[in-house]
């Protein structure tokens, strides 16, 4: 019980040292968005408020995907913006936690909302529910010393970087082999599969729809093929 | 893309994922979606990252649209190993690797 009674700056730490491991995956991230921006076209200031403001690698990713097959900006904002819907979910499990803090914090919070900060937090103010909201709160905020300022960094770096690469090295592919490594993981039960296989196929088969609303219809059929089929799936095994 | 358009995205992107973070925490009482809302946003990324990637992986755009036996090499690996080990940057590594020794076998 020593845990819960220690203060909050031991608990700003603790989550620093949390969210260490969090940098072998973010550092390359930041690099590759960084290579890939550049190349798509956006200067070293458009490379770096993009990743400033939003800080979610995979909805950067799909705005520079889409602006460079020339999509219009509202569908690039729209289909970006739905990659990030997950972190609504995130923000209502967060509030059950740190609902009574005070606005400006909570806005900090939100900011710094990423998919590894969210991951370490809850599972940490799950296993100590009865801890303060502020140490929560500064738990939150250790995790992301080491996150945030390599993001930030290796974006830079990869932004400088990525103009000295040649062509050769098919950097055009970076960014399908990045969505494929974040997506397969996510392939692990059946109504995931079914999702992904519904969405593929659609948007294979609406290639032709312009200004890339092909994928936004895609994306609604998978999703709902994704939830019907976990509906299904929870009715069978009720039944059995 | 043009400048301008650029700085739409940027701002638009910028802001709206700030709300999206902020929805619930910004809220005083204590209130999540319902039931129905949750299931279906948990295939968000799922969704709709899949059917950005296919087109790109079978019409690359380096070849012109023309179906590339490299690229696509490098695809499959690296959504096995991705399936296989849950391991996302020994997928982005292997797809890599895979797609340089394709490109330079092929």
């Amino acid at each position: 019980m020593t845990q819960t009674i220690s203060s909050p700056s031991t608990w700003f730490w603790r989550g620093a040292r949390d969210g260490l491991p969090f940098t072998l995956v973010v550092a390359p991230f930041a690099l590759l968005f960084g290579v890939v921006a550049t190349e798509a076209g956006l200067n070293l200031l458009e490379t770096m408020a993009m990743t400033i403001l939003v800080i979610a690698g995979a909805a950067q990713f799909t705005a520079i995907a889409l602006m460079v097959d020339q999509a219009p900006t509202f569908i690039v904002i729209l289909t970006a913006l739905a990659v990030n819907l997950r972190m609504a979910l995130y923000s209502a499990s967060m509030s059950t936690h740190l609902g009574t803090l005070p606005v400006w914090k909570k806005a900090f919070v939100a900011y710094f909302l990423v998919d590894q900060s969210y991951a370490a937090s809850i599972l940490k103010y799950e296993q100590h529910p009865e801890l303060h909201p502020q140490s929560k709160l500064a738990y939150f905020f250790g995790i992301m010393v080491p996150i945030g300022p390599l993001w930030y960094g290796f974006t830079l770096i990869g932004a400088v970087a990525g103009s000295a690469i040649p062509p050769e090295f098919a950097l055009d592919f970076a960014v399908p082999i990045t969505f494929i490594a974040l997506i397969a993981p996510m392939l692990r039960t059946i109504p995931h599969v079914v999702t992904a296989l519904v969405s593929i196929t659609v948007a294979l088969l609406l290639v032709w729809v312009p200004y890339s609303m092909g994928l936004i219809v895609a994306a609604i059929f998978a999703m709902a093929a994704g939830a019907g089929t976990e509906i299904l799936m929870e009715r069978r095994k009720g039944a059995a | 893309m043009d400048t301008l358009s650029i700085w739409i995205v940027i701002a638009g992107l910028g802001a709206g994922t700030f709300l999206i973070r902020f929805s619930f925490l910004g809220m005083m009482a204590d209130r999540t979606f319902p039931d129905w809302m949750m299931r279906l946003l948990r295939y968000v990324p799922v969704a709709v990252m899949p059917g950005l990637v296919a087109p790109l992986v079978v019409w690359p755009e380096a070849t012109g649209g023309a179906m590339d036996p490299a690229r696509m090499g490098a695809a499959i690996v690296a959504l096995a190993i991705g399936a296989a080990t849950r391991n996302t940057l020994g997928a982005v590594g292997g797809g890599l690797v895979t797609l340089y020794l394709l490109l330079w076998l092929l």
